[in-house]
């Protein structure tokens, strides 16, 4: 009976944990106990979601979809949940990075986060969990958006809970682009809906194809463009981020920078191959021709802004927007080896980026810096978290035997098989930007020794929490994992992309 | 037991071995150093059973990592001899590190074993690899694994070495290396090292010549110009770093990479046919003749033997370029030959330094009286480097000269000829102002003794220098040991 | 023209007024009105398109057979909500920001957090 339901379950689960994370400090007899359980809560959803999504992707590699009516509602008229292969693959992502941060949280929570709000703020957590499952698993496109703000609000309180005064500004700059980027999809919903008159996404799919002379779908489109690469983080559109990651609490800034903009791609996907085919987004609406130079100013740009960064976790975000522009890129050369080469890298980049922010955290948590400075001689200090953040450091370089090199390899064939040169160029040019910022950390990890004064608490600095090292170390694991095993990252993603494309 | 001693590959995980032992042993020096040479003689033992096996030709898939990517192993003379050659002088820069690090009471000893072993790995990787994806994946694993012992004395001295080594030999790897192997995939269908070439007509003129140079630009380990200061910026490492790995890993596993691509991806006659290596030849010319200029101008003595390297490299780059069997034959001689001389060369450097703390040309006067060891043994060298009989080096000259007469390409000969006095130029004096100089003043009124260099120093460049001597008695066996990959 | 599509002009001219107030004004209390002007502009939009003619409101009648969508109005129910919750967290942040900053100019908050940024070590305490 359960698995009946197993879809939907999906989203319930963490959406109802909610409330019950919120209520728990009205109930419980001291404030550090009701803290301890609102994380054992979350943990806890984020961990069946996990397994839902586990089961779910196993369902779908036998049925190539699955569909659940919510209410009992056939579609078009009622809402319709489905899951295909490439919603499987992005649930998979956003539920495991959900867990393995909440695995690795509650230290680093207690030490950012003021005691009243812990338990709020896990609430909060679940609402960006259900939000970002939500978007994957609909099928209906006015639930997309609805999901998609859900998921924006609740990360716009995330955000604002970072203990710089600079996340409140960061989080308001970030509130009023999401706003305007999800309005933006919304107006698009709205065109399209006045154009068919259904909201289903299979529907549309089948009926966009008669309406390709409309003046209106051609703005819809258009909309969608500029909204999804707001929420995406496409130069130019990306100005929210580096501040949003930085100042975010660090345990947030895990979760955001592998599965936000990873879920905002995944609607790129549905939308403009999944409602408007592959053909009419490239044939009739030239997208290649507006993400292909996007991504490449992209890649160089913000690596090149990295590169100058003085705070680190800036400069990883800087970083993610380089590597957004990777898998745009990869969807920008107009061909399935492309766009299936984007939709690898998402799942690389999701493990890698999100194990770097999570050594991020452990330093945070140590040494409450992040300034390039502060990691003078760390190397010794913090040899755990310094070796992973090493080895994720080379996979975001896509050094062989890592998960980052699988997606450079399959992004230069996609390139060089368009004999897209400058593509190619870009891709490994990018790479060697990665180098030098990465570097400059890893030098100053393992080259400089402490050059301030070595008072009582940079000496006594020691190795991250365990209950951070191991999440840490698992993130490591799966990045260097699927450097080798690609038969499920890359053939998933293959048959993804072949099953949305015509 | 007689099935698992077929899998050469393992001579990739016995380093590893090492490396387990010598965490284990970190606090107790004599242990962690008497593992790291039983390994080291384990591994030259192991990979000298598979001289002449029928393994010559078979292939080991490890796995797939994705479609058309695979991890794959095979024996052939060229890796064969490379393996047996890196293998081979680990046991020999093991004795020598034992006596330099003591000597000099290096920091950090442990660290500089591991990641010794490690490249060792790695080069074993390298030296069986069974198709490109295998190579680039060892070829990228050596870089990392020697940046550690490039930088080991930490200071900023080292950092900038550390930067200017990584950044070009990562740098050209991942912008040419990578680029050249995934044309190589979609043009030829295939990525395997298999005699005759991959490409089966499936690449034009200009194609290759394009291919070509973007493999060899990409091989950064081959040192070419413009991408060869990462050698002598390499030269901030403790000597036996810049002995094995610049002398004979790290170097030759570029221009042995060039060696294997250019017979094995492309084949010597599609070379011919298609004119391909042009451009290199060139630059390998230029860099041959200016690097030794070079040499002339430095006073620090490893910078010298660095720019040394740069130039005798291009010789084998040469060899390969002029596409003929008989000049490729010759280069791969000359990474053996050049390999005991140039390790032999570092090694007194070493010894030098370790004895009297001098790096100066300049300052080496009249030291051949307390160290006549180490100076012999220079000399010795530098002689097989310059290509006299009787000692090796003359070999391997006499084929790359064959090699360039049979193509009638008279410039590069007289490059040779050019190259060869300039060696002679820049190694020469050393030896001349060891023997035959006084003394500087400046020591008459100080009471130093100096002395010969540890025991442990000196017995590897004896040996090493003796060997220059003895292999050029028993250059037929090596001749006919690499002669199938070349003269099928 | 212009008199058959009015709604759309409006929906137009409400959304380009609330966006321009958005990107223009320092102020961030008017910035949040502007969004809100926007979205509203969008509802407008919505609503707009579900009226049909001679048709009454969605509410089922024995005698009516026309009615007008009721589907976009549902629709914008949800937005209106989520409309009001991005409000209400905007202002809340707003509040916030007046109390670490004193001002709600974002052109005065840009200037102190450079002041900060070259006065000391930017800590995340």
């Amino acid at each position: 009976m359960l698995s009946q339901h197993l879809l939907v379950l999906q989203v319930v689960v963490p959406l109802l944990s909610a409330p019950l994370c919120a209520l728990l400090p009205l109930a419980s007899p001291g404030k550090y106990f009701s803290n301890k359980l609102a994380w054992l809560i979350a943990t806890v959803a984020s961990l069946i979601s996990f397994v839902i999504s586990i089961l779910l992707a196993i369902e779908v590699s036998k049925h190539g979809y699955i569909s659940y009516e919510l209410g009992g509602w056939t579609p078009p008229w009622g809402i319709e949940y489905r899951i295909d292969h490439l919603s499987a693959y992005v649930l998979l992502i956003v539920s495991g990075i959900a867990s393995i941060t909440m695995l690795a949280a509650q230290k680093s929570i207690e030490k950012e986060i003021a005691h009243e709000k812990i338990s709020l703020f896990y609430s909060a957590f679940l609402l960006c969990l259900t939000g970002l499952l939500g978007i994957v698993a609909t099928g209906d496109a006015f639930n997309i958006f609805v999901f998609l703000e859900i998921s924006s609000l609740s990360s716009y309180v995330l955000i604002a809970l970072g203990n710089n005064r600079k996340a409140l500004t960061a989080s308001y700059q970030y509130l009023i682009m999401g706003t305007i980027g999800a309005t933006f999809i919304l107006i698009g919903v709205g065109l399209l809906y006045m154009l068919t008159g259904t909201l289903n996404l299979v529907d549309l799919q089948q009926k966009i194809p008669e309406l390709l002379d409309s003046r209106a779908l051609h703005a819809a489109f258009a909309f969608f463009t500029v909204g999804i690469s707001l929420k995406l983080a496409l130069l130019p559109l990306h100005l929210w981020l580096p501040n949003a990651y930085a100042y975010a609490p660090s345990m947030i800034t895990v979760f955001l920078s592998a599965t936000a903009t990873k879920v905002s791609l995944y609607v790129l996907f549905r939308f403009f191959f999944g409602l408007f085919s592959n053909e009419v987004t490239f044939g009739e609406f030239h997208l290649d021709k507006i993400l292909l130079p996007l991504s490449i100013l992209a890649i160089l740009i913000a690596s090149a802004v990295a590169i100058f960064q003085d705070n680190i976790k800036r400069m990883f975000a800087y970083s993610s927007v380089a590597q957004i522009g990777y898998m745009t890129l990869g969807i920008g050369l107009a061909t399935k080896s492309g766009s299936v080469a984007g939709m690898l890298h998402l799942f690389n980049h999701a493990i890698i980026k999100g194990g770097i922010f999570l050594a991020m955290a452990c330093i945070v948590i140590r040494t409450n810096s992040v300034q390039l400075s502060n990691f003078a001689g760390l190397g010794k200090r913090m040899p755990w978290t310094m070796a992973a953040l090493l080895l994720l450091g080379l996979g975001l370089i896509g050094v062989p035997f890592t998960a980052g090199f699988i997606s450079k390899w399959y992004l230069l064939i996609a390139a060089l098989d368009q004999r897209s040169w400058l593509a190619a160029a870009v891709i490994v040019g990018g790479s060697l930007l990665a180098i030098i910022y990465v570097w400059k950390v890893i030098e100053y990890a393992y080259l400089k020794t402490s050059s301030k004064t070595i008072d009582s608490d940079t000496a006594s600095t020691k190795e991250a929490p365990l209950q951070m090292l191991i999440p840490l170390w698992l993130l490591v694991a799966a990045s260097i994992y699927f450097g080798f095993e690609t038969s499920f990252s890359f053939g998933f993603a293959n048959t993804a992309i072949n099953a949305l494309f015509k | 037991m007689q099935s698992l001693l077929q899998h050469f590959e393992l001579s990739v995980a016995i380093p590893l071995l090492a490396v387990l032992l010598i965490l284990l042993f970190r606090n107790q020096p004599s242990l962690r150093e008497a593992s790291s040479l039983s390994i080291a003689l384990v591994l030259f033992i192991f990979t000298t059973q598979f001289i002449g096996s029928e393994q010559l030709g078979v292939t080991h898939t490890l796995f797939s990592i994705t479609p058309g990517l695979s991890l794959a192993f095979h024996i052939e003379p060229l890796g064969l001899m490379f393996a047996l050659l890196a293998s081979g002088l680990w046991i020999v820069t093991t004795i020598y590190s034992i006596g330099y690090m003591r000597g000099n009471k290096e920091k950090n000893q442990t660290r500089f074993y591991l990641f010794f072993a490690l490249s060792i790995a790695a080069t074993m990787g390298i030296a069986f690899a069974a198709n490109l994806v295998t190579l680039f994946v060892f070829y990228e694993a050596l870089t990392l694994c020697t940046f550690p012992l490039v930088t080991h004395k930490q200071n900023a001295d080292a950092k900038t070495g550390g930067r200017i080594y990584l950044g070009i030999l990562l740098g050209t790897s991942i912008l040419f290396f990578l680029t050249a192997i995934v044309v190589t995939w979609l043009q030829a269908g295939s990525l395997d090292f298999i005699p005759g070439g991959i490409f089966d007509g499936k690449i034009g003129k200009t194609g290759a010549v394009i291919l070509f140079t973007l493999f060899m630009f990409g091989i950064g380990k081959a040192a070419l110009m413009p991408f060869h200061r990462w050698l002598p910026a390499a030269m901030v490492a403790p000597t036996p770093v810049s002995a094995l790995l610049h002398a004979v890993a790290v170097v030759k596993a570029g221009v042995f990479s060039v060696l294997k691509i250019s017979v094995y991806i492309f084949g010597i006659d599609v070379l011919a046919d298609q004119n391909a290596a042009q451009w290199i030849l060139w630059i390998a010319i230029a860099t041959m003749l200016v690097a030794s200029i070079i040499a002339l101008s430095k006073d620090n003595f490893k910078a010298r033997l660095a720019y040394s390297t740069v130039s005798q490299l291009s010789y084998i780059v040469i060899g390969a370029a002029l596409a003929n069997p008989i000049a490729a034959l010759g280069g791969a001689m000359h990474i053996v030959t050049h390999a005991f001389g140039k390790i032999t060369l570092f090694f007194c450097a070493g010894a030098v330094y370790t004895a009297t703390k001098r790096t100066q040309i300049s300052q080496l006067n009249g030291l051949g009286k307390q160290m006549p060891f180490t100076f012999s043994a220079y000399l010795i060298a530098a002689i097989s480097i310059i290509g006299l009989p009787p000692l090796v080096g003359s070999w391997s000259k006499w084929f790359l000269i064959d090699g360039s007469l049979n193509v009638d390409n008279y410039i590069v000969l007289l490059a040779f000829v050019l190259s060869t006095l300039l060696n002679c130029a820049y190694l020469l004096p050393i030896a001349l102002r060891a023997f035959f100089k006084a003394p500087d003043n400046e020591e008459a009124g100080q009471n130093i003794k100096i002395q010969e260099a540890p025991l442990a120093c000196v017995i590897p460049l004896c040996f090493t220098a003796l060997a220059t001597f003895l292999m050029f008695f028993y250059i037929q066996p090596i001749y006919d040991f690499l002669a199938p990959a070349f003269l099928p | 023209m212009i008199a058959d599509f009015y709604n759309y002009w409006v929906a137009i001219i409400l959304m380009m007024i609330g966006f321009y107030i958005v990107i223009s004004d320092a102020n961030l209390i008017k910035k949040m009105i502007g969004i809100t002007i926007f979205q509203t502009s969008v509802f407008i939009l919505f609503i707009s398109m579900s009226k049909v003619e001679g048709g009454t409101a969605p509410i089922l009648i024995d005698e009516v057979t026309l009615y007008s969508n009721p589907l976009p109005h549902v629709l914008i129910l949800t937005a209106i909500v989520v409309g009001v919750a991005t409000t209400a967290l905007g202002l809340a942040i707003i509040a916030r920001i007046y109390r670490e900053y004193g001002t709600v100019d974002e052109n005065i908050i840009h200037a102190k957090d450079e002041e900060e940024y070259e006065d000391s070590d930017e800590d995340l305490s």
